[in-house]
């Protein structure tokens, strides 16, 4: 053996490394759609009985807030036409949501345990007696006819969905947005979830259309 | 005043060592993002605008509906249809696509099933309240009207 004398390494070329990394990447680049699936969720009423007479409305007519729409994209709310845009129709679903015309134990409950802010702003629109009762007892209902188109529908069922997560989101003093991300495997999150979520149910029933 | 010509031979090249690494990164980024369709969807999607968006939890539970008008109005013809996986179904046939995808998913999961409704915004509400209450029939009533983020 001589010494002295290195033998130069074996050395694979890396030189073309780079191309075939560019062909990978761009079979990627082309095949990828970054999932982007987001929307409003909607929980559907279970399927009705046949063995059971439907439900009677037992609510308070007052307590129900009533949306129709028709097949000209027309809206009917609380049984008067509607025309102003859907920010519009936001408020007004929220000021329904947080009348407390006549609140039961429940509803002094959920008036109680809401932050200082809340209840100002509760006690500027007034607590009117044809309105709600309290948070706990109302329900919006929204029906559409089979000849809605669905951009309006959703607008709607947005304009609803707002005007909730304002609410609970604002009882718990963050913003919708914040609301709208909040992690739901995080314990403290989930916490504040539930605690905004607490006896503010969001009942906002679909009708089925007319045939 | 040789002794500035000499420090002027200096390199010019860029190295390119790192350039493999660096397109490594961006391929592993791909890779991980990447979701292959599964589906080649048939009907035109333009997906309505809401604010008031959820993500989905997770992705496993979910199963989607596409409703909308046929790209190919000279096959189809130009009134809505619905479309499961790679196929047009009638309405009647959703709760047989149900019982379906609920059989790819556990026992305990399947209660949790998701149907995400991507339904394009021209399409009437009366294809998708009858979807709906195939839905219902189905057991499934976890609904996602898919939507993109509005810009106000």
């Amino acid at each position: 053996m001589p010494r002295g004398k290195k033998r130069p390494l074996p050395e694979v070329s890396s030189g073309s490394m780079a191309d075939i990394a560019f062909l990978l990447l761009i079979f990627f680049l082309v095949t990828t759609t970054i999932a982007n699936d987001k929307g409003i969720t909607l929980l559907l009423p279970p399927k009705p009985d046949p063995n059971e007479p439907p439900p009677e409305v037992t609510k308070n007519d007052k307590n129900i807030f009533k949306i129709l729409a028709n097949s000209q994209d027309q809206l009917l709310v609380e049984d008067e036409p509607y025309k102003q845009p859907m920010s519009e129709l936001k408020k007004e679903v929220k000021e329904f949501i947080l009348n407390f015309g006549n609140p039961g134990e429940e509803g002094i409950e959920v008036y109680n345990s809401l932050p200082s802010m809340m209840k100002s702003e509760i006690n500027r629109f007034g607590k009117r007696l044809d309105s709600s009762d309290d948070p706990t007892e109302c329900v919006i209902s929204f029906k559409a006819a089979r000849g809605t188109s669905y951009d309006l529908y959703i607008g709607v069922l947005d304009a609803i969905n707002a005007a909730y997560n304002e609410v609970y989101a604002q009882r718990v003093g963050i913003t919708v947005e914040e609301w709208l991300s909040l992690d739901k495997d995080d314990p403290i999150q989930k916490d504040m979830y539930d605690r905004a979520r607490s006896n503010i149910p969001r009942a906002i029933s679909i009708a089925e259309p007319d045939k | 005043m040789s002794k500035f010509k000499k420090s002027s031979n200096t390199q010019q090249e860029i190295p390119t060592a790192a350039l493999p690494d660096i397109i490594f990164m961006l391929l592993f980024f791909f890779m991980v993002t990447t979701v292959m369709r599964e589906t080649d969807i048939m009907v035109k999607q333009t997906l309505p605008r809401a604010t008031q968006l959820t993500k989905i939890e997770r992705k496993s539970l979910v199963s989607y509906i596409y409703i909308g008008e046929p790209r190919n109005t000279s096959l189809y013809g130009g009134e809505p249809k619905i479309q499961t996986n790679d196929v047009f179904v009638d309405a009647n046939e959703i709760v047989q696509f149900v019982s379906q995808e609920k059989d790819k998913l556990s026992e305990v999961e399947r209660d949790q099933i998701t149907m995400s409704m991507k339904v394009d915004v021209d399409v009437k509400m009366g294809i998708i309240s009858d979807v709906q209450q195939e839905l219902r029939e189905a057991n499934a009533r976890k609904v996602l009207y898919s939507a993109i983020r509005s810009a106000e």
